[in-house]
């Protein structure tokens, strides 16, 4: 169990690396709490499995270090850092027993028998996995598989971090759900910091207590599923989380005052705001945009989707399009309509940036 | 429901059909046509049931060739499989040596068989031969086409030049379509080399090196033309391997009767042993 500390943290996979875009991890600094769950979310090619590589070692960072416990693991190897992955497709020891596979990592650290036995039992009655220890691995499905390798990644004690690599990328979507919930379970049972790597934010909001979301090598936003939903730091998180994503609006600033469609809109942090040439524009979430009989700015709705739960709206003025929300019951208004955006949950973005305010921090 | 019947079909099946008969059933049924039959020339023959099948089977002649073959073919299985695991194992992953170390081990593939025998009866003979004449300055009385010892030594190092850098080829393309994940996911469970070798390269090489060993036996017991140019069968009958000694019955004597019983003989004994390896190193494959 350890706090994991990421100082300066930047990789290249390039030899003498130039510019920027050399590096596949720009800059990192993160501190992670022992015995926390975090999750990396973020598109692929984002610098997710770059940096979970770096934590275990198997990658060696070309700038910058990795602590755990304020002690520098930088130049460890893998063995050396004690810590557990289980990576995206499965990895089983084919000739060996389920049993052995899970022992495996038990016996090349010396554990003693007794111990083992213990410890392999527990693992594979949490995993459900105790009526096939005596069988081959290779004879198990994909998700018995996968099982097996979060089983050898958590059967050790004494790990610093568990690190998972989208490792329900191979599983049928209705045990992907069984998965998960072990994993969270698995976490309130056993309380090791845990990493976990994916680029479905359901999964990510579900796993995670803090979710790191990543985009072309950098951190954009660290928060809880909350606050990734209800401030997003930078219009990507908007974008990336919730579905459909944010809606991001053009705008005219003038003097505190925000133009959206040619009507002035009410939002949280734009008093008092400078563009100096920056690019703004204004972020709302479709569950924040809701009809309204009178103010607001005037309508044409052009496509309905149905969810399920909601309806997604398409409304559209000139060049103005965006998305809204509509609970089932509600009813969809006919012809010329008009739409408001909660305040409080409505921001504008500088140059993609959510413009940070004294009175909004 | 009415079920179409179309046989036309078959139609199609009629070139293999002709091909396989040309080319494995109607010569093989003509070693079994001469295997049940006494000719005396004349093309006049005699049916004599399983007289020479019983006559192959009690001869010392054949014994003690069957002997010589069993001994070469698994030396050099014995030799050929580790080395070429060994080796396999020593070659680079990436980069610009890997070409370069393929083409090297492909070439003693690409020559052809009696220039190989060629070869290595120069190479190895006593006098003029680079290997026989370092031999012999050494201090070693190496003479292969006197001594049985030497002939066998020299035949045995003949086949594994020949013949190892298939395994090597074979095992390394079973090392290198292991995913990365199996080597990062050992390095963290803290596997020794040894346990990685044992545990994840030899278990994902089982299915090549199944092949490699069922192709060095087979190839093995049917070598002949390498051995022919290198010793001819001697001195003696020293290294006188089935197919050898069965040419000399067949082509040498003339003995179509009992040279058919001993093919077919030659040929049971390579399917058994073939089935036996594959049956033995598939056991626990359940899928």
């Amino acid at each position: 169990m350890a706090k994991i500390t990421l100082d300066n943290l930047r990789h290249s996979y390039m030899e003498n690396p130039q510019s920027a875009e050399d590096f596949a991890l720009k800059q990192i600094d993160v501190e992670w709490d022992d015995g926390g769950a975090y999750a990396l979310l973020g598109p692929s090619g984002c610098g997710k499995t770059t940096l979970l590589n770096l934590i275990s070692g198997l990658l060696k960072p070309s700038h910058g270090r990795v602590l755990f416990d304020d002690v520098d693991v930088t130049d460890q190897q893998p063995d050396q850092r004690n810590i557990a992955q289980v990576f995206q497709f499965p990895v089983i020891y084919d000739t060996m027993s389920v049993y052995d596979n899970l022992a495996f990592p038990l016996r090349n650290h010396g554990v003693d028998k007794v111990e083992i036995d213990k410890k392999v039992h527990e693992i594979a009655e949490m995993l459900e996995l105790t009526d096939r220890l005596k069988t081959r691995a290779s004879g198990l499905t994909a998700d018995g598989k996968q099982k097996i390798s979060l089983g050898r990644g958590l059967v050790r004690s004494d790990v610093n971090v568990i690190m998972f690599d989208e490792p329900l990328t191979v599983i049928d979507p209705h045990l992907k759900w069984q998965l998960r919930s072990k994993l969270k379970e698995l976490h309130e049972q056993i309380h090791r910091t845990m990493i976990y790597v994916t680029h479905d934010q359901t999964e990510a909001l579900t796993f995670a207590d803090q979710v790191v979301v990543m985009d072309e090598g950098v951190v954009v936003q660290i928060g809880t599923p909350i606050d990734l939903f209800e401030r997003p730091k930078h219009i990507f998180v908007g974008h990336f989380i919730g579905s459909p994503g944010m809606n991001v609006l053009a705008c005219d600033i003038d003097n505190g005052k925000v133009r959206v469609g040619g009507e002035v809109i009410e939002v949280a942090n734009a008093d008092g705001f400078n563009a100096n040439g920056c690019e703004v524009v204004v972020g709302v979430r479709p569950e924040f945009v809701s009809f309204v009989d009178k103010g607001g700015i005037e309508v044409d709705v052009t496509s309905v989707a149905d969810t399920g739960r909601h309806r997604v709206v398409a409304v559209k003025k000139d060049d103005l399009e965006l998305k809204l929300l509509l609970d089932e019951e509600d009813e969809l208004p006919e012809g010329k309509s008009r739409i408001a955006f909660d305040a409080d949950k409505t921001r504008i973005y500088a140059d993609g940036w959510l413009v940070e305010q004294e009175g909004n921090k | 429901m009415n079920k179409t019947v179309n046989q036309k079909a078959w139609f199609f099946v009629i070139p293999v059909v002709v091909l396989v008969a040309f080319n494995a059933v109607i010569p093989l049924m003509t070693v079994v046509n001469y295997s049940v039959q006494e000719t005396f020339g004349n093309n006049e023959f005699f049916w004599s049931g399983l007289d020479w099948f019983k006559q192959i089977l009690h001869s010392d002649r054949f014994h003690q060739a069957l002997r010589r073959q069993l001994i070469f073919t698994f030396t050099i299985l014995a030799i050929e499989i580790p080395l070429g695991i060994a080796i396999a194992l020593t070659m680079p992953r990436k980069g610009p040596w890997v070409s370069v170390c393929l083409v090297l081990m492909a070439l003693p593939l690409l020559i052809p068989w009696n220039v190989v025998g060629a070869m290595w009866n120069i190479f190895a003979l006593p006098k003029i031969g680079f290997m026989g004449h370092v031999l012999n300055s050494m201090g070693f009385d190496f003479n292969f086409t006197r001594q049985p010892g030497d002939a066998w030594f020299t035949l045995i190092l003949m086949d594994v030049w020949h013949w190892t850098s298939l395994v090597v080829l074979l095992a390394y393309a079973g090392l290198v379509s292991i995913p990365d994940a199996y080597y990062q996911a050992a390095r963290i469970d803290g596997a020794k080399p040894f346990a990685i070798f044992r545990y994840i390269q030899l278990p994902k090489m089982k299915r090549v090196l199944t092949i490699a060993v069922l192709l060095r036996l087979m190839d093995s017991f049917m070598i002949y033309t390498e051995p022919f140019v290198l010793t001819g069968g001697g001195p003696g009958n020293s290294t006188t391997l089935l197919s050898i000694d069965l040419v000399k019955i067949a082509l040498g004597q003339f003995d179509l009767g009992p040279a058919a019983a001993m093919s077919l003989i030659y040929f049971l004994i390579v399917l058994l042993l073939s089935w036996l390896f594959y049956t033995l190193m598939m056991r626990g494959e359940e899928e």
